[in-house]
């Protein structure tokens, strides 16, 4: 399952990036890589984009960025 | 130890106060530029500590030092060719794990390193307890622990600069272990080791390393300075593979990986383990700025809170400070050389409209220093992010980005805005794309100066409905902006790069005052310095545009004869009367000038004790004059008054002729003449062809020439009654296509300047120009001769112009960008 099929309130760990290039670099670079246990906090107002936890930081990621990530749920 | 100047680069990963830690070295000496062929700001400033003089220059702060943002960009060619002795890497000790994977990038390029572990009391109070030695040795770089924000670790931090700055031999920095990735990067390395320019000016390890990413920027290092590249980058291409098939990962995601792996260890041998984790005040404030129901409202009270402090309370403050502009102009006018009875000199009236010009924008910086003011706050308080959050959705469709809100409220999102500031913080938007998106239609928002003509032309052609046309006005502009986005986004934009939207949703901090007034004053003075003197200039060309070639000899002498007559009539009338040798010759003159200054004083007093005091100045500086102006029971003083109140009016009407038939007369008003077959389409005379061009230094103006061109016939009438009887044929429908043109207008001298350093490109501010124009005739001549074709009167055009915009705006948002972020 990828991130963005997340609700609000679970847990996860990262699989796998299915990104290349700028977003694959820019997740790695902002701390998403595999092996990383995150939390989805909430959605948006409008449903997009959604925030994560991930050691003691805050995320913003749309959900088409989110689909690119690949988590086991926990 | 001492050294003539010492370079210091500040880096760091954005959120860990390192502009807190630029002000706490350098103090008041700033200074911002842009880094050369980007839009990137560059903050330089220095300081002196126990003789060493050190610039100091803040790097932009990055995740990472790839080649993918300009940001990234300018950091690495910074560090790589300007060779700062000493670079500061400020981390945040409470995410000390994601900030090291910068600081080992910093490491491999082998710069001599302090690490300054800022926002200890933030780490502390979350129980984090970082053993700052043990972290000092195993990086092999002093680590200095700091709580900049409340002074704390500032000396040590100074002391930690000058020795290593000081030191010559190079320190034994640690490295990142890769692992199966070794031999490679070895490999690699060996391939240019003997290419001199490559090992002397870049860290071996470091290019490999880049290499192995398949950096963009290094594979340029090789094409640049190696004897064959190509074989070079191949056998690099091949290693890549090699690597990927042998152990099923990409090299860039290996090397990003092993990075935390290494970042995760030394953290967790450096800080002992948390006993409890409570979540942050952070969080539990978002729970309600990013509540489903609460976040939007909140966010619609704070931009309303900005527009109103910034731009209805900053115009209030206009009031007040308006009468000192007036007064320079008054005091500039007394230096002048006097008005003739109907000749002004040149030096004089292009003084003063040069005055004038420059005092309409100096009277909004009362504006920007709240607004800029208050932006600051915003940001440095961690909203923004917030804000970003809650409207990305809506704006992503259009190919903009939730960080395009300021920006279009700054611009004027309602009503009155300033697309200056507006194209100012689009700074902030991280997406090149939705960056210039931003920009080029900003100046299609409803400016403040936009807004007299609006109201100029509601008041006649839509009176009986103004409330509807005012809305209508108000909210077109956004319906008219989103398309566009959408439209340039998808067109020529097309190229323009896109970031992921990913970001960090930082803490919130409390700004400081120091960091918020100076922010605004930075940044008002920047408009200051480069808006004003170039819209100086344009302001020059315009008038003479406006007053050239003038008016031919036999025009003027007509007016002299004019004026002989006027002048003759008055002396005959006054033949008799005792004071007509007091209004003998230059006299006459000195009275005009006399009685429009007291005219003026009248007006500008309040109350009766100051209208008295006028009185009697007045009285002092010349008694003769004083009693022909307040004639009271003096019969023939009376007399005079009267005659003399004919003369002056017949002046009047004279000195408006001449100016109307100079400006019929001037190359502005030629070329207005010459557009008028094109524009007739668009239901523009050349009369409002002038005023549109002359509205291009400020569009202000606008309303201004339109009075110069509608002349007076009787004291006091408006410019409103005068417009509606000059211009029988205009319609409301001419009146429609008119103020959708001024939406559209291009953006004026100060936005465009604004628009090119933002954009860093004369192409993209000539472009800004050149679109607008073109969308404008269009929307403007659809208006017209559509709404005539139809047989529509200006209302239902209107209403039929709302639902067609609508349904543009709900349709491209549908629109697929089908080179979207992978």
């Amino acid at each position: 399952m990828t991130l963005d099929d997340l609700r609000p309130g679970s847990e996860c760990l990262v699989k796998k990036l299915n990104a290349h290039d700028k977003l694959g670099q820019r997740l790695m670079d902002m701390g998403v890589y595999p092996g990383l246990e995150m939390k989805v906090i909430r959605n948006a107002p409008l449903e997009d984009p959604m925030e994560l936890e991930l050691d003691g930081y805050y995320l913003s990621i749309r959900h088409e960025e989110a689909k690119f990530v690949e988590v086991e749920d926990r | 130890m001492k050294r003539k100047k010492t370079l210091l680069a500040l880096a760091g990963q954005p959120n860990c106060g390192k502009s807190t830690v630029f002000n706490a070295l350098t103090g008041a000496s700033q200074h911002v530029a842009n880094y050369p062929g980007v839009t990137v700001e560059k903050m330089t400033g220095s300081y002196r500590y126990e003789g060493m003089k050190v610039e100091v220059v803040d790097l932009p702060g990055t995740y990472s030092l790839t080649s993918y943002s300009p940001e990234e960009r300018v950091s690495r060619s910074f560090l790589l060719h300007d060779k700062p002795s000493v670079v500061v890497n400020v981390a945040d000790a409470s995410n000390l794990k994601r900030h090291l994977y910068l600081t080992f990038q910093l490491l491999e390029m082998g710069v001599p390193l302090v690490v300054d572990l800022n926002m200890m009391d933030v780490a502390e109070k979350r129980d984090i307890d970082i053993d700052t030695q043990e972290l000092s040795r195993q990086l092999g770089v002093p680590v200095v622990p700091t709580a900049i924000k409340q002074g704390r670790g500032k000396k040590e931090l100074f002391k930690s600069i000058n020795s290593v700055a000081g030191s010559e031999q190079s320190p034994e920095p640690f490295f990142v272990d890769y692992g199966s990735m070794e031999p490679f990067l070895t490999e690699i390395e060996n391939e240019f080791s003997e290419n001199g320019v490559l090992s002397k000016d870049y860290p071996g390890r470091w290019l490999a390393i880049k290499l192995m990413e398949g950096d963009d920027e290094a594979r340029k290092l090789i094409r640049e300075h190696h004897s064959t590249p190509e074989k070079v980058l191949e056998f690099i291409e091949n290693k890549r593979q090699e690597f990927d098939s042998k152990h099923n990962e990409k090299p860039e995601r290996h090397i990003a990986f092993s990075r935390y792996k290494v970042a995760d260890a030394i953290s967790r041998s450096c800080i002992k383990p948390k006993t409890a984790t409570k979540q942050p005040l952070s969080d539990r404030a978002d729970a309600i700025i990013c509540h489903k129901f609460f976040g939007p409202m909140i966010l619609v009270g704070v931009i309303y809170l900005l527009y109103y402090l910034s731009i209805v309370q900053g115009y209030n403050i206009t009031n007040y400070t308006w009468p000192l502009l007036a007064k320079i102009r008054s005091i500039t006018e007394s230096f002048l050389p006097a008005p003739g009875f109907i000749d002004a000199p040149l030096v004089r009236s292009m003084t003063l409209w040069f005055v004038d010009s420059i005092n309409a924008l100096l009277n909004y910086i009362p504006i920007f220093f709240i607004l800029f003011g208050l932006i600051a706050i915003l940001e440095d308080s961690g909203y923004m992010p917030r804000r970003a959050f809650i409207l990305d959705r809506i704006f992503n469709r259009y190919g903009l980005h939730g960080q395009s809100t300021l920006p279009m409220v700054l611009g004027g999102i309602y009503v009155g805005g300033c697309a200056v500031p507006g194209v100012m913080s689009c700074k902030g938007i991280p997406c090149e794309r939705a960056r210039f998106a931003t920009i080029l239609t900003i100046p299609m928002l409803n400016c403040l100066a936009k807004v007299p003509l609006y109201v100029l032309m509601i008041n006649i052609y839509f009176a009986q409905c103004k409330g509807l046309a005012m809305f209508f006005i108000s909210t077109i502009s956004l319906l008219m902006v989103l398309p566009v986005a959408r439209i340039l986004t998808l067109t020529v934009l097309r190229n323009k790069d896109t970031s992921p939207f990913i970001m960090e949703m930082p803490p919130y901090h409390i700004p400081t005052i120091r960091g918020v007034l100076g922010r605004a004053v930075e940044r008002v003075w920047i408009f200051i310095k480069k808006i004003i003197t170039i819209v100086a200039v344009i302001a020059i060309v315009i008038f003479i545009l406006l007053q050239f070639p003038g008016l031919s000899d036999e025009r003027m002498a007509y007016y002299d004869t004019e004026k002989d007559r006027a002048i003759a009539g008055f002396y005959q009338k006054i033949e008799e009367n005792p004071y007509a040798e007091y209004v003998q010759g230059e006299n006459l003159m000195a009275l005009v000038l006399y009685w429009d200054k007291y005219k003026n004083a009248k007006m500008m007093a309040k109350g009766k004790k100051a209208a008295l005091a006028i009185n009697e100045k007045f009285k002092a500086e010349n008694p003769v004059f004083f009693q022909i102006v307040r004639p009271q029971k003096d019969k023939e003083a009376k007399s005079v008054n009267k005659a003399f109140k004919k003369v002056f009016s017949a002046r009047k009407k004279l000195l408006r002729e001449i100016k109307k038939e100079k400006i019929d007369n001037s190359f502005l008003g030629r070329v207005g003449r010459a557009m008028e077959p094109y524009t007739q389409y668009a239901g523009f005379n050349w009369r409002v062809n002038v005023s549109l061009l002359a509205s291009f230094a400020a569009k202000e103006s606008s309303v201004a020439t339109l009075g110069a061109l509608y002349e007076q016939e009787k004291e006091g009438e408006s410019l409103e009654t005068r417009m509606e009887k000059g211009e029988k044929g205009f319609t409301a429908l001419h009146a429609l296509a008119l103020m959708l043109f001024m939406v559209l207008y291009p953006p004026c001298v100060a936005t465009s300047i604004m628009v090119k350093i933002q954009t860093g490109q004369i192409r993209w501010m000539l472009f800004s120009m050149a679109f607008p124009i073109v969308l404008g005739t269009g929307v403007a001549t659809l208006i017209f001769s559509g709404g005539t074709a139809l047989g529509l009167n200006g209302l239902q055009a209107m209403i039929a112009f709302y639902c067609l915009a609508l349904a543009i705006t709900i349709g491209t948002g549908f629109l697929k960008d089908k080179s979207a972020t992978t």
